[in-house]
């Protein structure tokens, strides 16, 4: 097949949809189970509409866009209910991530599949907010006053709450990157900046969207998921280009994290980026390995480097203390 | 001013009368709704548009022959109907 | 992966990969007779694997993984990666399949229409539908029965029967001829043994057929049998679906169909000859 098997293989057929014309059944095979693995099989379907295909392989990206459509049914139902608790409060709700996408029709949201609803709301106005969905039919998920305080103390979001008839959940966010670490996003200039839905709720703007994607990327996780992540950046800065999107990222101290973002979306979807944006980074292909840990059973390979990006990204939300002092409760619990 | 209550659109709602029951389909949402009577009727009183429950008390009484009709029953039921989001108060 | 088995049952595909030969061995025996998956590429792949790279030799544990997987299950041993491999792919289908409304029922064939039992486990309906496939019937499938919201029509999905505890006996006096997995004992269903659905049934897998009967089974009690309301026949199939609410639109309108256009009876039987009789007669009466 030319490349090796990894989730380069779907990266491939993602930007360059013409390519899988090569594959044979067994790298088909491989690229279906990986873009499930990966979240990718409905966004997948989509861009190879038109391009022929296995009976068999088409059968499978038909029952993934049919997956994919129900998904965001379901979704843009729980924003409309969102809407419907919060509308009246005369309080900004700005919808994020994949919620957007959709409720926006971005092309970034084309087979994207959408988990929790997250939203992003002013600081001074959670306590309202909390009222009114609990108000609504939501209820906490955690019940443990430990694990309650620490989210009301470190953390960017209100512990998640689900809706105790629908079964979602939802993610109440006052920033985008907990308190704890390092680069301290404008949470005021988000909220100031976004931009209004038809239906009265709102999205991030352009750039403030890459940045949170980016954001998410690195300092939010280990790197896993982070194919969809990138595939979301990579159809963001396609749709609205990145002209203000230097300037929008150091506002937020993001600028390293975009530019690194930008950097990968570039390396594996052919991202078209200005000049000086492009030149490779110092670890980049460490972080591509991670990225592209994904072999043609659907397993996650590399663990070595995988462990490697979990103490990190762990590093990157807590400050060392703080983490040791969160482990100890948490042990000390489980112990008693 | 009384709350005026508002159905999903008779377009977004697929009816499929069973026996006593009734299964409703909401595009909307992707539920589906078992109901008896007069949870059907309320919808389709309410689909040309919103109404407050005094009006949709009456409309009900001329159009189902509703006899016996109780405001706070009905209340009820349109509680009911906004927690499943197929009604929604103005 | 080490070994690898390909499969379709009926109108689906699987990989299995396996870091054991013996489980994949015994699969290549029991599903002897059955294609490969349609144009080599499978709907679901399953794993069976080893959590640590000893666990391969020493007390081998069966860990289950896979496209869909259920993060609390438990592991099995060596002996048991049959039903493991097994009980892999069943999840796949009722996690991931969203082509057809998946319900939970076996279901037969005679003449072109089908016969569907469903009810909850216990109920009989897997030994039923296997003791009607030795008295002419086609099965059709034994765990699964796959309703096409296009059509309207059931299509099969004739894995391997899974017989447990006394059915075990049963369908050795009924079927001396047919081709059974190994006793797998003290599994944590108790003691199973698969049968291979016999020939024309394997053969015909990806005929439809048209529901023509859905019964509600019911064991242990004096041979009954009663009319089921259309509406308690809809709550106890969207109940028994896995993929009714992913299906959305699809599997409203295919189940409202399936409701309105198919009879539908409840019956108490004290033995299997008992409801044996009870179902010739009822489907005499259709």
């Amino acid at each position: 097949m030319g490349l090796a098997l990894d989730g380069r293989l779907l990266a491939r057929a993602l930007a360059d949809p013409a390519s899988v014309a090569t594959l044979d059944s067994a790298g088909w095979q491989a690229l279906l189970t990986m873009a499930r693995a990966e979240l990718l099989s409905a966004t997948l379907a989509h861009r190879l509409d038109g391009i022929a295909k296995p009976a068999a392989a088409q059968r499978f990206l038909d029952d993934a866009k049919a997956s994919c459509a129900q998904g965001r049914l379901v979704a843009l139902w729980e924003v409309e209910m969102a809407r419907r608790a919060l509308g009246d409060l005369g309080v900004p709700v700005v919808l994020l991530k994949g919620s957007a996408f959709i409720a926006a029709g971005l092309a970034a949201g084309q087979g994207r599949f959408v988990g929790d609803l997250d939203i992003l709301v002013p600081r001074a106005e959670l306590d309202r907010v909390e009222a009114a969905l609990l108000g609504a039919g939501w209820e906490w998920v955690k019940p443990d006053p430990y694990d309650d305080a620490y989210y009301r103390r470190w953390m960017h979001e209100l512990p998640p709450l689900i809706h105790r008839v629908r079964d979602r959940m939802i993610d109440v966010h006052h920033t985008i990157l907990p308190p704890t670490a390092r680069p301290t996003p404008d949470a005021d200039a988000l909220i100031a900046d976004s931009i209004a839905l038809p239906n009265g709720l709102h999205m991030l703007n352009s750039d403030d969207m890459i940045c949170h994607a980016a954001a998410h990327l690195f300092a939010d996780g280990d790197l896993s998921g982070g194919m969809r992540n990138l595939w979301d950046i990579h159809r963001l800065v396609d749709d609205f280009g990145i002209a203000g999107l230097a300037e929008r990222a150091r506002r937020h101290g993001l600028a390293p994290a975009v530019r690194r973002a930008l950097r990968l979306s570039h390396a594996l979807y052919d991202t078209q980026l200005r000049d000086g944006w492009a030149r490779s980074g110092s670890d980049d292909d460490l972080y591509l390995r991670r990225l592209t840990a994904r072999d043609g059973w659907g397993r996650q390979t590399r663990p070595v480097t995988r462990l490697g990006f979990y103490v990190r990204s762990h590093w990157l939300r807590m400050p060392p203390l703080m983490l040791a002092r969160h482990l100890w409760t948490k042990w000390r619990k489980q112990a008693g | 001013m009384a709350t005026l209550y508002r159905a999903a659109s008779s377009d977004s709602l697929i009816v499929a009368p069973i026996d006593v029951l009734t299964a409703i389909y909401h595009r909307a949402s992707g539920q589906t709704h078992l109901m008896a009577s007069p949870a059907p009727e309320i919808l389709e009183a309410l689909a040309d548009a919103p109404l407050d429950a005094g009006a949709l008390l009456a409309k009900l009484r001329v159009d189902y022959d509703l006899v016996d009709a109780d405001p706070e029953a009905l209340i009820a039921r349109l509680d009911e109907l906004v927690e499943t989001g197929l009604v929604e108060r103005r | 992966m080490r070994h690898v088995f390909s499969v379709a049952i009926g109108p689906v595909g699987f990989r299995l990969g396996s870091d054991w030969r013996g489980p994949v061995a015994a699969l290549e025996r029991l599903y002897a007779s059955y294609p490969g998956p349609q144009d080599g590429i499978a709907d679901f792949t399953v794993r069976l694997f080893a959590d640590r790279p000893w666990r391969r030799i020493f007390r081998p544990k069966v860990m289950i993984g896979g496209d869909f997987v259920l993060p609390e299950a438990a592991p099995l041993s060596l002996e048991h990666g049959l039903l493991a491999a097994e009980m892999a792919m069943n999840l796949q289908m009722a996690l991931g399949q969203r082509r057809y409304l998946l319900l939970h029922a076996s279901a037969v064939e005679r003449n072109g229409k089908a016969l569907v039992m469903t009810g909850l486990s216990g109920a009989g309906k897997s030994t039923l539908a296997a003791l009607l496939m030795t008295r002419g019937w086609r099965l059709m499938g034994d765990e699964f029965a796959l309703l096409d919201p296009a059509t309207g029509l059931i299509h099969a999905f004739p894995r391997l029967i899974s017989l447990k505890n006394e059915a075990i006996g049963v369908m050795q006096g009924a079927a001396p001829d047919g081709m059974f997995g190994p006793l797998l004992a003290d599994t944590p269903k108790g003691a199973i043994r698969h049968l291979v659905p016999d020939e024309r049934s394997v053969a015909a897998m990806l005929e439809p057929a048209r529901p023509a009967l859905i019964l509600f089974p019911t064991f242990g009690h004096d041979a009954a049998t009663r009319e089921v309301a259309p509406s308690e026949v809809f709550v106890r199939l969207t109940q028994a679906s896995t993929n009714y609410v992913a299906l959305a639109e699809r599997g409203f309108t295919a189940l409202t169909r399936l409701v309105a256009e198919t009879p539908a009876r409840a019956i108490d039987y004290p033995d299997t000859e008992s409801a044996i009789a009870q179902v010739e007669a009822l489907w005499a009466s259709l």
